[in-house]
Parts: C-alpha cells; sequence; structure tokens
C-alpha cells in the first residue's frame, strides 16, 4: 500500500463527489480537443491548399514581393533554368524537394468581346506536369483528391479559369459551370464592342477560328516594355478556386503563353521558382541552405527567397486567430478545472479533518499529508484527462462520420467538418498534462491546509 | 529510566482573548512498563496532559522528557518521526483508516516507520492474532463492532513496537462488558509487549487496573498513586 493506492481509495470513497469532478475534466478536455482538432485541421487545410498551389518556398526577385506585381516584367528572374538547374541539384536541397518549377504572375484585362464584357485578372503561367505534382502534396493525409489540372494535355492557348471570371465573362454555358447565374443584360451592362484600339491589337494575334460551343477570351497584359500585349485564349475549363476573391479573378494558363504576353520574342523570364518540399517541417533547413546559394553560386542575379507564411498573410492570421481562441478556451477551463478539483479537495479536508490529526498523531509528517492529497489529485487529473482524451476520439470519429460540411470564412464551397484529435500526439499530451497539472495545482491550497493543521485540533473535529 | 518526565509543565488555552489554564505547574514521572491511568472530573485536564505526553501539542513552559528526548527541542518532522518510533495512540472513536482493512490498519503505521515488507507481515499476523481478530484480516472497519474497532485500534498502536501507548478514554464508545474486555486486552498486551498505557479515564474500572494513578482537577495533580511495582522485564 502506498501513497497512491491509498489516495485511489480515498477517491472511491466518495464516488459521486469524484464522478462529478472526473466529468468536469472529461468535458473540459472534450471542449479542448475538439475544437483544437477542429482549428488543426483548418489549419492543416489552408496550409495544404497553399502548398498545392505555391509551394513552401519561392525564389523570386529581390523585392518582387514588394513592388514586382505591379510590374512583373521588371522583376523576372532572367536565368531561371539555371536557377532551377542549381537548386534541384543541390545535394542538401534536393533529398528535399517534391518538386521545382517555374512559375510567372501576370496582371491584366480579359474580356470575352463577343459578350462585351471586361474585368482585371490574375494570371498565373505554369508548367502543367509539375502543377499536377504538386497538387498530389497531402503531407497531413487530408481527406481530399484533387484531380488533375484542366490544362493538362492542352494547347499552349488553352487556359483554365475561376468560376467567377467564367460568371462575369458569361462563358457559364460554353464552360458548362454548375450552379452559375445567368446573366440578364441591361442597357447599361451590354455594351458596346470591344474598344478601337484593343480590337486591334487583338487583331495582330493570330486568332484560331471559334468553334461552336468554344469558350475564347482576350487577355490583355503589359509587356516587359510597358506596352499593351494581347493573347487571344481558350477556355477549356472553369474551375473553383477555394476563395472567392481569387476565384473572380484567376486564369491560369501554360508557363510559354505567359512569357510571350510579358516577354514577347525576347528571352522569357519566371517571376518566381516554386519550391515544393516534401514536408513543411523542412523550411527552415531549405532557406538555410538556399541563403547559402543566393550569397554563392547564385550570386549574379538579385534573388530572395520567401515562404508560403509570407506569401500568403491570411494563413497566419488563421493560425493566429485559432490559437488565441484555442488559448482562450483553454485558460476558462483550466480556471473550471481548477475551482472544481479545489472544491472537491477542500470538501475532502474538511471531511477528513479527524483522519488527518490520526495520521499526523500515527507519525506522518506534514509533507506526507500534503502528498496524499496531491496524489488524489494528480489521479483525478490523470484519470479526466485519460477519459477526456478518450471521449474526445470518439465525438471526433462520430463528426467525422456525420457527412457534416462548412462554409469556411472567404470560401465558395463548403467543405467537410473534419475533427482532427487522432494523430495529434502533442496535443493530446498536452491538454491532458495541462489538465493534470491545473489539479494538482488546484489541490494545493487545501493540501496545505491539510497539512498546517494542528494535530490536536484535527482529532477534536467531529 | 522513567518513560516520561514532565517539569513543572503549563499549558494555557487562549479562547476568545481569554487565557484559559490547562494546565498548571505539573511535575509527573511515567514508569517504564506501567499502566498508568490519568483520571479526573470532565474539563480538569486529561487530554491535554496525554496530548503533551503525546508529542501532539506544545506546553507554554516546562520540560517533557520522552523516551529519553528532551522532545520540546524536536523540530515537526523530527516529532512526527519520534511518534512514529515511539508512541502509539488508541482514540475514543478508534480512528480507523475506512478506507484500508483491518490488516493495513495494522500495517499502516509500520510503513511510517519504514520496517521492512516481511518484518511488517509477521508483525501484523501476530498482533491480530493477539488481540484475537485474525479471521478479520480483511475486512474494512465499517464491518466491525465497536470492540473488534477497538482491538484493532490496540493492536495498530502496538504495532511499531512503541515505548509508551496513550488511550484517551477509549471505553467511552463501549458497552460496559465489551470496554472490560478491552481494558484486560490492554493489561494484557501491555504485559506481553513490555510497554507502558497511559490512559485517561474516569471509569473505576479501568482505574482499579492501574499501577499507577494519577489524580488530575483544575489542571493540577492532586495526587499521584503507585500501587503496584512495575511487572517483570522493565526498563
Amino acid at each position: 500500500m502506498n501513497t497512491l493506492s491509498l489516495a485511489l481509495r480515498n477517491l472511491l470513497r466518495n464516488r459521486r463527489r469524484s464522478l462529478t469532478t472526473v466529468s468536469a475534466m472529461v468535458i473540459g478536455a472534450v471542449t479542448i480537443l475538439v475544437f483544437g482538432g477542429y482549428s488543426r485541421n483548418i489549419v492543416l487545410s489552408l496550409q495544404t491548399s497553399y502548398v498545392m498551389r505555391g509551394g513552401h518556398l519561392q525564389i523570386q526577385r529581390k523585392d518582387y514581393f514588394l513592388f514586382g506585381s505591379g510590374n512583373p516584367a521588371a522583376y523576372g528572374i532572367a536565368d531561371y533554368q539555371r536557377v532551377i538547374g542549381v537548386v534541384a541539384r543541390d545535394p542538401v536541397l534536393s533529398p528535399m524537394l517534391a518538386v521545382v518549377t517555374p512559375t510567372i504572375s501576370l496582371g491584366g484585362i480579359a474580356g470575352n468581346f463577343a459578350a462585351g464584357v471586361s474585368r482585371t485578372i490574375i494570371g498565373a503561367g505554369l508548367v502543367v506536369a509539375d502543377r499536377n505534382r504538386m497538387r498530389r502534396w497531402n503531407d497531413y493525409g487530408l481527406p481530399i483528391d484533387y484531380p488533375q489540372s484542366p490544362l493538362t494535355g492542352t494547347a499552349e492557348d488553352a487556359v483554365v479559369i475561376g468560376n467567377g471570371v467564367a460568371r462575369v465573362l458569361e462563358l457559364c454555358e460554353p464552360l458548362a459551370v454548375p450552379n452559375c447565374p445567368r446573366h440578364i443584360k441591361t442597357e447599361a451592362a451590354a455594351g458596346a464592342s470591344a474598344p478601337a484600339d484593343i480590337t486591334a491589337l487583338a487583331a495582330l494575334e493570330s486568332r484560331p477560328t471559334a468553334q461552336t460551343g468554344e469558350a475564347r477570351i482576350e487577355l490583355l497584359a503589359a509587356n516587359v516594355h510597358g506596352a499593351p500585349n494581347v493573347a487571344s485564349l481558350r477556355a477549356v475549363k472553369a474551375e473553383r478556386q477555394g476563395f472567392k476573391e481569387f476565384d473572380d479573378m484567376f486564369i491560369g494558363m501554360h508557363l510559354a503563353q505567359a512569357q510571350r504576353l510579358l516577354y514577347g520574342n525576347e528571352k522569357p523570364q519566371a517571376t518566381a521558382v516554386v519550391l515544393q518540399l516534401a514536408h513543411t517541417s523542412q523550411i527552415p533547413a531549405a532557406k538555410a541552405r538556399l541563403a547559402e546559394l543566393l550569397a554563392t553560386t547564385l550570386k549574379d542575379e538579385p534573388l530572395e527567397v520567401q515562404d508560403f507564411e509570407v506569401l500568403n498573410p491570411f494563413y497566419g492570421q488563421a493560425v493566429g486567430m485559432f490559437a488565441a481562441i484555442f488559448g482562450f478556451m483553454a485558460v476558462l477551463i483550466g480556471a473550471i478545472v481548477l475551482f472544481t478539483v479545489g472544491n472537491t479537495m477542500s470538501m475532502a479536508v474538511i471531511e477528513r479533518t479527524a483522519e488527518i490529526g490520526t495520521l499526523r498523531a500515527m507519525g506522518l509528517r506534514r509533507s506526507g499529508i500534503r502528498r496524499l492529497f496531491m496524489a488524489e489529485a494528480l489521479l483525478l487529473g490523470l484519470i479526466g484527462a485519460a477519459a477526456g482524451v478518450a471521449v474526445a476520439l470518439c465525438v471526433a470519429w462520430l463528426v467525422n462520420h456525420a457527412g457534416l460540411t462548412w462554409l469556411p470564412p472567404g470560401q465558395v464551397d463548403p467543405v467537410p467538418l473534419t475533427v482532427r484529435v487522432w494523430g495529434e500526439t502533442p496535443m493530446m499530451l498536452v491538454t491532458a498534462a495541462g489538465l493534470a497539472l491545473v489539479a494538482i495545482v488546484s489541490a494545493w491550497w487545501p493540501a496545505r491546509r491539510a497539512a498546517r493543521m494542528l494535530i490536536v485540533d484535527a482529532l477534536r473535529h467531529v | 529510566m522513567n518513560v516520561v518526565t514532565m517539569n513543572r509543565i503549563g499549558k494555557t488555552y487562549h479562547l476568545d482573548a481569554v487565557d484559559v489554564p490547562a494546565l498548571i505547574d505539573i511535575d509527573l514521572e511515567i514508569r517504564p512498563n506501567c499502566f498508568t491511568v490519568i483520571s479526573g472530573p470532565s474539563g480538569s485536564g486529561k487530554t491535554t496532559l496525554l496530548n503533551l505526553i503525546g508529542c501532539i501539542d506544545q506546553a507554554n513552559c516546562g520540560e517533557i522528557i520522552v523516551a529519553g528526548e528532551p522532545v520540546q527541542k524536536l523540530h515537526d518532522d523530527a516529532l512526527s518521526d519520534f511518534r512514529a518510533r515511539h508512541i502509539g495512540f488508541i482514540f475514543q472513536n478508534f480512528n480507523l483508516l475506512p478506507v484500508l482493512t483491518v490488516e493495513e490498519n495494522v500495517e499502516y503505521p509500520l510503513l511510517l516507520a519504514r520496517v521492512p515488507a516481511t518484518e511488517r507481515k509477521r508483525r501484523v499476523r501476530a498482533l491480530l492474532e493477539a488481540v484475537g481478530i485474525a479471521d478479520k484480516a480483511r475486512n474494512i472497519p465499517g464491518q466491525l463492532s465497536g470492540g473488534q474497532r477497538q482491538r484493532v485500534a490496540i493492536a495498530r498502536a502496538l504495532a511499531p513496537a512503541p515505548r509508551l501507548v496513550l488511550a484517551d478514554e477509549p471505553t467511552a464508545n463501549l458497552d460496559s462488558h465489551t470496554g472490560a474486555a478491552i481494558i484486560s486486552l490492554m493489561r494484557e498486551m501491555q504485559r506481553e509487549h513490555h510497554v507502558s498505557f497511559v490512559f485517561s479515564s474516569h471509569d473505576p474500572k479501568v482505574l482499579a487496573e492501574a499501577d499507577d494513578a494519577v489524580m488530575i482537577s483544575d489542571g493540577r495533580i492532586e495526587k499521584i498513586e503507585r500501587r503496584k511495582l512495575p511487572a517483570e522485564g522493565a526498563a
């Protein structure tokens, strides 16, 4: 019989009160873990989405991130093929790399002049095969299955556009976009044909004859000299882009097409070299190695490296927001557990005052009394935490298999409501340890009070 | 050597800013291997005197030597260890630990005295046999009668082989027949284990059994009767 065994028997002595206390801890643990699992899932989904699209790291011309989006032609990487070669062959980086691919970001105006509509867009020039590989990145085993890019196997003039772009450019019908509201033209909206100068520019572009049901757009962008350049492109598919703002502006095209728009017949460049790593945890090591390469082998061009968190500030904001909510909840629940266990232990001390006096008279030291009550609180904490983790796993399983969906802020499509508790060992351990610690802390004062009782007073207690 | 020596002991309680003297100028010697009864009317200071002898309360003045140790100089942990080794307690309300079985209750003081496991088991078995409750070893106190509980309490008090066993009105919660049996058992244990028993009681039957009787009234010792010589085997 040791202190823990005696503590356990003392807990079982008042089963109902112990059960109530453990229940409070279970509810606390479930709340923390289920919300933690939910927010963790959102964060990992966001991360996966960003890494699929833009990789973990991007090598860009210096200051492109700050100023280049307004003038991508001037902030291109001239010798991007060499950069890719150096990175891909580097013995330190290559084991970490999943994909290395060039990309071009450009801004412009897309028009469906047949319908008399246009809108500003953000274009992306992509190497389709590389992008298809990037879409397979799913380091966290999320229940997602991205199909291949619709640009796979298409001609150079093919583009994929966001559903929002298709809607605004009135291309829903030829692209068979589901749930696309039909546009009813008003006098103001039904503009005249394209301006003469734009039409003239478009006429310079060799334009294949439009087939019946084909969706063609004209894309106007500023070339490297600041002059307008127009490409006539064939939209092969409209594809949802997750975030509405992006969905309303996105046009994806082959890299060569984007390069022709920006650089014409001059030497093609890329606005970034995208690096997708095998694991997000490799970012610091990869960044450190890239910094060495940029200072040595690749020092000819002023380049810099940005990670996906810098490139996508929303990710950091979302992580911060969920961390703040999680922390707030954890503190509240910790306080509830603190007072619940503290109250239970205080009651136990009062009820067992004579027993405390007896133990002290028999020769148990003050520290022994303290240890006994702390052990009871520790057991309560451990039992509550273990039961809480088990119940949280069950609740998470039920939620994950209930087929629930929800619409995250800024997104256009509902996503499965998923609670990621199983596999999040650090979160479970920290929550369990935290609850056990709170239980011990809450018992400290009652245990101290018990230990400091005068023996004769305690023995007199009825 | 006396098992307890008290020189000019005084104890005063402070109740609502009023000083209430409980013991005044007590000089007392408890002989080894004796059955000593402290007797007196309610409020005379019997329990306070027992508490001081048992090192669970502090005197305001004077000197107390228990088992050769001037206990007032010991700090709390040392005093706890001292009690665990040298003093056994028997309470009016038995004060057994309700979550422990009979044998575990008897074993508990041996754990405090850090007695090895095999020796603990041997002593517990022997004591339970001696107090006639071996068949209830696996029972918990709630399953025992008052007399049986007090037998367990006696075994527990004797378990660490103390120099001194203190019993505060041990028969007060028992019927007269059971009380007499318990007194008889304690007397037997006292002789068998060569230990000094000190009682507080105003039960004439207990008083009749005493080797030494200490009469106390209003916090002062009125009379000490040394009736019998200490039993054989005394230190």
